[in-house]
């Protein structure tokens, strides 16, 4: 169906540019003198075409699904229905059944129901296709209608272009909207659902030391609510920043100062490339490099030294994670260092300074505020950073600080929770949305405060 | 810096020579310019140049803009060397050291050559600091009561002291221009130079704020030999006892500043503060 | 001039200052240089380690992903067999399709060692070649029915253990000539091999050091799987020794021998394989077929076409990146038809025609912080509105473009703002002082100019894609899929998600495909890059 409907909308929207410029083409042939070229008739005929069938294909299919969907599911017993859990399976069998994908035997509700779901779902169609048709239609007589010779095309095709450019723009807007509405509501059902078993209080999951949602799946009976403690993961994720910050910031901070302040340009010409491929190298491979050569080298040295490694240690991680964000560090401080007006340097060699005490007494003190926001973009990146985690830290929430130890994080626990099969409306899956909350909770706050003090460094400097 | 091998025995020759001057109570010239060539890259900048800056005064350099007065100010404590392009031929001694001599220190030089820039340019940091820096850089003090000393006597002498005493521990950014550019020259003093450089210093000043600053400058002339960079003959006729005019990259006339102003020998000298260019 | 007078005091009070002895003022300042010189060489240090970061890392990948681009076969001749192939003769393409092929590859092999007896034997000997021998034999077959009753050669693909060890991962080995005349007591089974008395104390030496010490039971040393296992390799055959005296081996006959006469000094050999049985993923039996078939002359080795042309399997061996390729192709199909032309014209509007206000510094806000929000939560965005809100299919590249779209836009946004921004104002004022609107200024004249930059942007920005892992595990892409896909809408994976899977498999085999995967990867990243630096460097324009 969806194939018919844009097949029209291709073939309307042609005939709408070829029928109004042709008309705008004729008019002018008889002497009439016209305001806008006939391309701009077209192209507003275009607008007027496509603009309402989209509309009305975004809106509508959504409603025809939900309607046919609420009408096959009144086949089922209330309880079905009312319980989020079978109503959500119960439909996605009819969706099956109705698309041709379930064999095997089906029971008499559900071939009826899928019957009455197909049934909509083609009423629901055909209805759109003809609403979508009519208004084209109407479109193109409109805009046939408007050719005139001082009919101001051009402008008003201008106005519509601006509008699309505005929802272009919009669209930034639109996916954090679309982040926060979809994180954010099952967030508050985690915490606030009735109908979720095994679900943790707030002060429980911010407090709660223990993670093991696992458990919570099995347990309709005992004491639950100790599964869903954030703490571990909380100290797990902060560990392995913080090893990664420890390598990352020295190495990046320092090689930004050597690149900014004492290497020739020949020096930079060979050195960047270095640092931009680095920064190149999908996070994925990392994450290999993490689990198949770092981690057995450190285990193997902390044996060496009689020292108790787990095999998938968070140092193994940090370290890594850290080689990522050593570009992002280096590049943003190089950034903020080459801001720092050049009079200082030279106030600081006019009275004798040599080039380090430059650099660590006036430029570093002055580039502060930016290589702290450096830091905190880095850092940001570092807690948001998934597959290097998910490939290299554990799984076990143990609440520890040692670096030889295996943690896990946020993100690792969010991955493991929502790759493979799930339902949506268990607990379980609800945390997994209630950690990406918190996830883009925790970054968003880092980001906007590096992104205000680098503005204010910026007016400083300007 | 760049020359990271330091010739230790050329600071005390220097050290030396100097003291012999002073007490054989010549009047020596302190600067001394022979035949001092610039280029930036393939640019020549200037031309070879010709000049002796005797102790204890103010010198003027005048000349229109380009001129080279600025570069050639720069070549005296050798902030050029920062630029990568610039070169530098012939001969300046300070005191008959050779600045450019391969095993002179170009830090120990500019802790003798303090420099005040076009744009006050305070460190982000507190008052207090800003003045102290230099002192600490170089090891001048031994506890803080001397530092406190140092600070005051320097902010004094830059005639700042009275404005600031109250919040030494306040950002030097957050001063008036002309205070920043009071606090620069407290700065400079605080190192204790021979010689202090000053490229334009009122140029980003109001009139009220030049004025202070000149007045420093003439308080200050008994103490040091000041070299200024002006672009306003007013200011150098005020200022300075002697007046070198540049133009083109040459140095075209230099002389006692009455009679650059009142009877310069060259064309040249007589159309630039007559105000017929510049 | 006169105000600031009076307020100085007329003799300034000198300041305390130290008298610094020369020596100190010299100590003072060799210390200060030596602080630079540190300072310097740790910005160089700090460098060099990150270049040795990067080196370690791609030397570690590329010498792991090596082995995985070869592959070892078997070159024998296979009777394709009408009676098993095509029993009716009638070339009916289902008939040629489902026959047994397996059988037809056995075969081959068992008459390449002939006369194996017991089922294990021949099951280890079957067991060398690949399940992917015997589909090569049906795609021949197909391809070409005249072949059937014929007998043919062709090369075979080992399984991913043969190919391992042929690559010489696990066999190291030592072998002793025999220093005394030999006597096997029969030509198969459980034999005991006979020479002078104390002809084997060297090797009971070498099993006590190996920490074997006599059973008093059997009245000799018995060999397990913990220790280095030792075969006899005697008048044309092969004898695992599982039982030592200083008289006597005893143990089963891997290779049957051709006679049992007594084998000459030196005619004979005692081989050591140094990596214990029960380490290896190969048993000894399996190694003195190889070994044999390898003297044979029968094993090629040849590049790894393969891996490029066939999709995921759970054979090491038969599984090739083809489906993630193509995957990754539509995924960032989708991707770029979509943040392409909403990521310019956002730009387009934010540099041109984006009123200073509330909605505008909204938007600008907005972007900046969508660029550094984790990947993962794109991942949680499409899985929420895409699968679970519009009901879109999952683990479809349709999915995986949308959420990668969403999530480089906001680079591409800045950089083509740059871009924009680049333009100098003159050529906007020029087009409109000639009566042009805004947007035809825009359009015509500003846009063109901005597209290399808008370009090299868009590269980095796919690039950022291409690489990109966790939002796509969200969205389903992590199934195990055989079949290529062919639209936006089939399950898929793609090459970064295809690199984790394999990673987490246990088989070496597949850690070595992982490492080639990520250089095909890097290949790809690489070209990307060079081909936006090349078009920065083409048409950067100074104005």
């Amino acid at each position: 169906m969806t194939v018919v409907y844009f097949t029209a909308l291709a073939l309307l929207t042609l005939s709408a540019y070829v029928l109004a410029s042709r008309r705008s083409v004729a008019l002018s042939s008889t002497g009439v003198r016209l305001h806008s070229l006939p391309a701009y008739h077209g192209l507003l005929a275009i607008s007027l075409v496509i603009v309402p069938m989209l509309l009305i294909w975004a809106v509508g299919t959504p409603l025809v699904s939900q309607f046919a969907a609420s009408n096959a599911l009144t086949n089922f017993p209330a309880e079905t229905r009312n319980d989020a859990l079978q109503a959500g399976s119960a439909l996605r069998e009819i969706k099956n059944l109705a698309a041709g994908q379930r064999s095997g035997d089906v029971s008499d509700t559900l071939r009826a129901a899928a019957d009455t779901y197909s049934a909509w779902r083609t009423t629901g169609d055909y209805l759109l296709l003809s609403i979508g048709l009519a208004a084209a239609l109407l479109g193109i007589a409109a805009s046939l209608r408007l050719v005139s010779g001082p009919f101001r095309a051009r402008n008003h095709f201008e106005s519509v272009v601006r509008v699309i450019l505005l929802a272009c723009a919009g669209v930034a807007v639109l996916t954090t909207i679309g982040i926060v509405a979809s994180v954010l509501t099952e967030t508050i059902r985690f915490f606030f659902d009735p109908n979720i078993k095994g679900r943790p209080g707030v002060f429980d999951f911010l407090f709660g030391t223990e993670w093991n949602p696992q458990q919570a799946m099995r347990a309709d009976q005992g004491d639950i609510k100790s599964a869903y403690g954030f703490v571990p993961l909380l100290t797990g994720t902060l560990l392995i920043t913080a090893i990664a910050m420890c390598v990352a910031g020295p190495l990046g901070l320092l090689s930004a100062i050597y690149l900014a302040e004492y290497a020739s340009p020949r020096m930079r010409r060979y050195a960047k490339p270095v640092l931009e491929i680095l920064a190149g190298v999908p996070t994925v491979v990392l994450g290999f490099f993490a689990a198949l050569t770092v981690a057995p080298y450190i285990r193997g040295w902390g044996e060496a030294l009689g020292l108790d490694v787990a095999s998938e240690s968070a140092l193994a991680a940090g370290l890594v994670m850290g080689m990522m964000i050593i570009p992002f560090i280096s590049s943003l401080s190089d950034d903020v260092m080459n801001a720092v007006p050049q009079s200082l340097r030279d106030g600081a060699y006019a009275l004798g300074a040599t080039k380090s005490e430059a650099i660590k007494q006036v430029v570093l003190p002055a580039a502060l505020p930016g290589i702290v926001s450096a830091f905190m973009l880095a850092m940001s990146r570092a807690i948001g950073e998934t597959m290097i985690v998910v490939m290299a830290a554990g799984l076990a929430a143990n609440l520890t600080l040692n670096p030889l130890d295996a943690v896990t994080t946020i993100t690792v626990q969010i991955k493991t929770i929502l790759v493979g099969d799930q339902e949506f409306d268990s607990a379980k899956t609800l945390a997994a949305f209630a950690l990406g909350f918190v996830l883009f909770f925790i970054t968003l706050i880092l980001n906007i405060i590096a992104l205000r003090i680098v503005r204010k460094y910026r007016e400083q400097y300007d | 810096m760049e020359n990271s091998t330091v010739d230790l025995s050329a600071i005390e020759r220097v050290e030396a020579a100097r003291t012999a001057h002073l007490t054989a109570g010549a009047k020596p010239a302190k600067v001394l310019a022979r035949d001092v060539n610039v280029y930036y890259g393939d640019k020549h900048a200037l031309k070879a140049v010709n000049v002796e800056i005797p102790d204890r005064g103010v010198m003027a350099f005048i000349g229109p803009s380009g001129c080279g007065k600025s570069t050639f100010l720069r070549c005296i404590n050798r902030m050029n060397d920062t630029i990568a392009s610039c070169r530098v031929t012939g001969k300046i001694t300070i005191d008959d050291q050779d600045i450019y001599d391969r095993s002179l220190d170009v830090v120990q030089l500019r802790a003798r050559v303090g420099m005040v820039f076009q744009k006050p340019n305070p460190f982000p940091k507190s008052i207090y600091e800003n003045v102290a820096y230099g002192p600490r850089i170089h090891g001048l003090t031994a506890n803080k009561a001397e530092m406190d000393d140092v600070v005051q006597s320097s902010l004094e002498k830059a005639a700042l002291w009275n404005e600031v005493k109250d919040r030494l521990q306040d950002s030097g950014t957050g001063l008036s221009g002309g205070q920043q550019q009071r606090l620069c020259i407290a700065r400079a003093i605080a190192v204790n130079p021979d010689i202090i450089l000053m490229d334009e210093p009122c140029s980003a000043l109001d009139p009220i704020a030049t004025a202070k600053v000149e007045t420093l400058i003439d308080e200050l002339r008994s103490n040091f030999c000041i070299i200024i960079v002006t672009h306003s003959m007013q200011q150098a006729a005020r200022v300075s006892q002697r007046t070198a005019f540049f133009h083109l990259g040459t140095l075209v006339e230099e002389d006692s500043t009455k009679t650059i102003f009142s009877n310069p020998k060259d064309q040249r000298t007589q159309d630039y503060i007559t105000g017929r260019f510049g | 001039m006169t105000d600031a007078t009076s307020t100085l005091p007329t003799q300034l009070p000198p300041a305390r200052r130290r008298a610094i002895p020369p020596d100190v003022a010299a100590a003072r300042v060799r210390r200060r240089y030596a602080s630079e010189r540190t300072f310097k060489a740790l910005g160089i240090g700090a460098l060099a380690l990150t270049a040795l970061f990067l080196v370690m890392l791609l030397t570690s990948i590329i010498v792991k992903s090596l082995p995985a681009f070869s592959e070892h076969r078997a070159v024998m001749s296979v009777l394709v067999d009408a009676a098993v192939v095509d029993p009716d003769g009638k070339r009916n393409a289902d008939t040629l399709r489902s026959a047994d092929y397996a059988s037809l590859t056995r075969a081959a092999i068992t008459t390449v060692i002939p006369g194996i007896e017991g089922r294990s034997a021949r099951k280890a000997l079957t067991g060398l070649l690949s399940s992917g021998a015997a589909d090569d034999l049906r795609a021949l077959v197909i391809a070409d029915p005249s072949i059937i009753g014929t007998t043919i050669k062709t090369p075979m693909l080992f399984s991913d253990d043969v190919d391992l060890y042929l690559k010489g991962d696990t066999g190291r080995y030592t072998t002793a000539a025999g220093v005394a005349e030999l006597t096997p007591s029969d030509v198969k089974g459980d034999i005991t091999l006979t020479a002078a008395d104390q002809s084997f104390a060297a090797l009971i030496a070498e099993l006590e050091r190996e920490g074997i010490s006599a059973d008093a039971e059997a009245g000799a040393h018995v060999l397990d799987g913990r220790i280095p296992s030792r075969v006899v390799y005697v008048n044309g055959g092969a004898v695992k020794v599982v039982k030592a005296t200083a008289n006597t081996l005893t143990g089963p006959v891997l290779l049957p021998l051709s006679s049992v006469s007594p084998a000459k000094t030196g005619s004979w050999n005692l081989t050591t394989y140094a990596q214990p049985e029960s380490r290896r993923r190969i048993s000894d039996q399996e190694i003195v077929f190889i070994d044999k078939i390898k003297s044979a002359g029968a094993i090629e080795r040849g590049f790894n076409w393969r891996f490029f042309t066939s999709g995921d399997s759970r054979e090491p061996e038969l599984a090739g990146i083809r489906g993630a390729l193509i995957g990754t192709a539509l995924t960032l199909f989708v991707t770029l038809i979509l943040c392409l032309p909403i990521g310019v014209l956002a730009a387009i509007y934010l540099e041109e025609f984006a009123p200073k206000n509330w909605l505008t510094d909204i938007i600008e806000v907005n972007i900046n912080n969508l660029a550094a929000v984790p990947s993962i939560v794109f991942g949680l965005l499409g899985l929420a509105v895409f699968l679970n809100y519009f009901n879109l299919p999952r683990s479809a590249p349709l999915v995986g473009g949308l959420v990668l779209a969403l999530l480089v836009l906001p680079t591409i946004i800045i950089s083509a703002r740059a871009a924009i921004k680049a333009v100098p104002p003159s050529i906007r004022e020029a087009a409109i002082g000639l009566g042009a609107s805004q947007q035809q200024a825009v359009f015509h004249h500003v846009l063109p100019l901005a597209m290399p930059g808008i370009m090299t942007g868009t590269i980095i920005g796919m690039a950022h894609a291409l690489g990109e892992t966790a939002p796509l595990l969200m969205i389903g892409m992590v199934a195990f899929i055989v079949d290529v896909p062919t639209n936006i809408s089939d399950a898929a994976t793609v090459l970064p998600v295809q690199i984790y899977l394999w990673s987490d498999l246990p088989e070496a085999a597949f850690q070595q495909r992982t490492a080639a995967a990520i250089v095909v990867l890097l290949g790809f990243l690489f070209a990307m890059n060079g081909a936006a630096i090349w078009l920065r460097n083409k048409f950067e324009r100074r104005w």
